[in-house]
């Protein structure tokens, strides 16, 4: 397990392993915003909150097909799914290996990117809460839909449009903490709905993602 | 649709199998449902511990050959590795990174995480594909030498490994296409 997640992860630096790719995703759609909505400071700070989890949920979304795609081509999915370790545990690794390398990075730049956006000061630790809480849940269901998509010609765009109505719930949650976070209200009740969420998948989503990947590699 | 019906065949501990058919006669269909990535059209696949070879290695390009059977290592428990390197005359190319490998030399990889498994029973789709006639022989002892320690191994082939072992041809079990006017008929 250990072994597994400490692979990816080197995977992920090595050349051409994407590592960057969301975050860089991430910086440029959150530059083009104001380019696009005009350079009224009140009216980005009212939408910023929503702007930086939308690009957040994208940045992550971007680098999903990766997640599995790979391990498929060169055979290792089959010799992983033939090993003493159950298929699940591999997904939840290869879910947390996406976090560390996509969310975490997102989680940690947001804040910065916020600057770009004008979001009010008391925005800046919901929106990183949120995020934190919220991205996890992103990664899973990546996974689940990933495990969905795997060895399909061109799955990925088939895998967005699976995926993001399973993240619709995690965006409203997570956009609303944020944003009731930077106009100063109470965040505890959609926080404590994101954690619900985030929670909810962590459990169930390795489940059907190994169901599917199962079927996938029949 | 049933591929193979009444294969019936035994191996026990110090025996390997060759498999043998015709492309398309199901040998790796057989291997797989074995194996457990296909469930049988009927029953269940209960047995020891299996390690599964398939036409492609599962070989990370960017790792090194040292990290690639590393990471097989620990994924099977074992800790190792030097053995699985010798076996396979890959001790030389260990800092290679696998993708620098020619394709005889990733199959030797890929056929070396077989040994760290420490499963039971190896199953083998086509081991010696692009191996040169050096790297058969090595391939050969090493099933031997696994073979030596009470394993069993069930391999699909076409050439003559040396192997002091039985022939299965399944060619011979393909299942029967179902008779005119069965329900498929009415869909072709």
């Amino acid at each position: 397990m250990r072994a597994l997640l400490l692979r990816d992860l080197k995977l992920a630096f090595r050349a051409g392993g994407g590592f960057g790719l969301g975050l860089a995703f991430f910086l440029i759609v959150v530059t083009l915003v104001p380019f696009s909505v005009g350079p009224q400071g009140a009216l980005l700070s009212r939408i910023a909150a929503g702007v930086l989890w939308l690009g957040a949920l994208l940045a992550c979304l971007l680098s999903l097909d990766r997640l599995l795609a790979l391990d498929w081509e060169d055979g290792s999915l089959d010799l992983l799914a033939t090993s003493p370790v159950p298929l699940e545990a591999v997904l939840s690794v290869k879910a947390l290996a996406h976090w560390l390398t996509t969310g975490l990075p997102l989680v940690l730049a947001a804040p910065f990117f916020g600057v770009l956006l004008n979001l009010p000061e008391p925005g800046y630790l919901w929106l990183f809460a949120s995020l934190c809480v919220g991205t996890p849940a992103l990664s899973v269901i990546g996974a689940f839909g990933a495990a969905l998509t795997v060895g399909l010609k061109r799955g990925g765009l088939l895998l967005s449009l699976l995926v993001l109505p399973l993240y619709v719930p995690t965006l409203i949650f997570g956009a609303e903490v944020a944003r009731r976070g930077s106009e100063g209200l109470s965040v505890s009740a959609p926080l404590m709905m994101l954690a619900g969420i985030t929670l909810a998948s962590l459990a169930l989503m390795p489940f059907a993602a190994g169901a599917a990947l199962r079927m996938n590699l029949r | 649709m049933p591929l193979l019906s009444g294969v019936t065949f035994s191996i026990h501990p110090g025996q390997a199998l060759i498999l043998r058919g015709p492309n398309g006669a199901g040998k790796t269909t057989l291997l797989r449902v074995l194996a457990g990535l296909q469930p049988p059209l009927a029953g269940a696949i209960t047995g020891p511990e299996i390690a599964y070879a398939s036409h492609s290695d599962g070989i990370k390009s960017t790792l090194t050959v040292t990290e690639n059977l590393r990471f097989w290592a620990s994924v099977f428990g074992s800790s190792d590795i030097a053995p699985a390197l010798e076996a396979y005359h890959l001790t030389a190319l260990q800092s290679r990174a696998a993708g620098n490998l020619s394709a005889g030399q990733k199959r030797r990889l890929g056929l070396a995480r077989m040994q760290l498994s420490g499963a039971a029973l190896w199953l083998m789709d086509e081991p010696t594909v692009s191996l040169d006639g050096e790297a058969v022989g090595w391939f050969s002892a090493a099933v031997r030498a696994h073979l030596g320690k009470g394993g069993l191994a069930l391999i699909a082939t076409h050439i003559e490994l040396g192997l002091d072992a039985e022939i299965l041809d399944i060619r011979n079990y393909r299942a029967k296409p179902e008779l005119a006017g069965s329900s498929d008929e009415a869909f072709l």
